[in-house]
C-alpha cells in the first residue's frame, strides 16, 4: 500500500487511474432511507491547519450538510435521484448512494471558522488551527 | 388528489434494479470485471441510451469524449496533490489518467450526442443512428 501511493504521489497524472470499490457505511443508522457510502478522503495538515478533501460524486451544494458538534465533523451529501426517473438500467458497475463520514477533531481546531468548498463532485473543508495552536517561534534573547 | 413520484421510491427502486445486476454472474466475466475506470452505468430512456460515469475531481476541461460507428471512448486524468510542507493524515483519493472505449451494441448517432458533467458525474445522452433502427416492412 505504501508503495503506491509513493508512486502515485510521483507520477500523478501519468499512472493510469484504478477504481475504487465503494465502501458501505456501517455501524449506523440514518432515517432516510437508501444506501450510504463513505467518501475516499483525503486529510493533510499544514502549519494553518486541517485540510478534508472528501470524493462525493452527485452532490449538488444544497444536498450537501456539514455539522459539527462536541468536536465530531458530520459530513452528509444525498444525491438526488430525481433524474435517474424513468431510466432503466442495462449494464451496471458501480452502485449509487448518499455518502456520509464523521470525523472527531482535535481542540486545536478554530470551530468558527472552518470553511468548505464544492466542486466537480469534490469537498474541501479546511479547518484553520485556533491560534493558540499554532506552531510559534520563541526567540531566545 | 394528485401523488407525484417520491424520489426515494426512485432510489429504491434503481439500487434494487442496480443489486440484481451487480449480484448477477454475467457481469463477472464482463467487458471491464469491475478494473476499468471510471466504473460506467448504461441505462435506457426510451429510445435512447444513457452512460453515467463518476469522475470526482476531473475537470470539465481535462474530459474528452470521442464517438464513433457503436464505440465511445472517455479519457482524462487528474492530479491528487497536496502542499509542500504538510503532512498527510489520510490518503484515500487516487490521481492519474483514465482512457476507456465502451462498445455499444447499435450504431451512435454522432451528431445527437450530449454530454453533460456536473458535480463530478458524467452523463453521455446517446442516440441510436437513424440508418440502425429497425424498420417495420410492410407485407403486402
Amino acid at each position: 500500500m505504501n508503495d503506491m501511493t509513493a508512486k502515485s504521489d510521483a507520477t500523478a497524472t501519468s499512472q493510469e487511474l484504478a477504481v475504487r470499490e465503494k465502501k458501505e457505511l456501517t455501524g449506523e443508522e440514518k432515517t432516510i432511507p437508501g444506501r450510504f457510502f463513505v467518501p475516499s478522503t483525503d486529510a493533510y495538515e499544514t502549519d494553518d491547519g486541517l485540510t478534508l478533501v472528501m470524493e462525493m460524486p452527485g452532490v449538488a451544494r444544497d444536498g450537501l450538510d456539514v455539522s459539527l458538534e462536541d468536536g465530531v465533523l458530520t459530513v452528509e451529501g444525498r444525491l438526488d435521484f430525481s433524474s435517474y426517473q424513468e431510466m432503466t438500467p442495462v449494464y451496471t458497475e458501480y452502485n449509487v448512494g448518499h455518502y456520509a463520514r464523521s470525523f472527531s477533531l482535535p481542540d486545536k481546531i478554530d470551530q468558527d471558522n472552518i470553511g468548505a468548498k464544492l466542486e466537480d463532485g469534490v469537498l474541501t473543508l479546511t479547518l484553520p488551527k485556533a491560534p493558540a495552536a499554532r506552531p510559534r517561534r520563541i526567540a531566545v534573547s | 388528489m394528485a401523488r407525484l413520484p417520491s424520489p426515494f421510491d426512485t432510489l429504491q427502486s434503481l439500487q434494487q434494479a442496480l443489486d440484481s445486476f451487480r449480484t448477477s454472474s454475467w457481469l463477472d466475466a464482463g467487458l471491464s470485471g469491475g478494473g476499468a475506470y471510471p466504473p460506467i452505468n448504461v441505462f435506457r430512456r426510451g429510445e435512447d441510451f444513457a452512460l453515467i460515469a463518476e469522475i470526482p475531481g476531473v475537470k470539465k476541461s481535462d474530459i474528452e469524449v470521442q464517438v464513433k460507428g457503436r464505440t465511445v471512448r472517455v479519457s482524462g486524468g487528474k492530479s491528487v496533490d497536496y502542499p509542500t510542507g504538510s503532512a498527510v493524515h489520510r490518503r484515500e483519493r487516487l490521481g492519474g489518467r483514465f482512457d476507456r472505449a465502451l462498445s455499444l451494441p447499435f450504431e451512435i448517432d454522432p451528431e445527437r450526442v450530449q454530454a453533460e458533467c456536473r458535480d463530478g458525474v458524467l452523463a453521455l445522452l446517446l442516440t441510436r443512428a437513424e440508418h440502425d433502427k429497425p424498420r417495420t416492412i410492410k407485407v403486402s
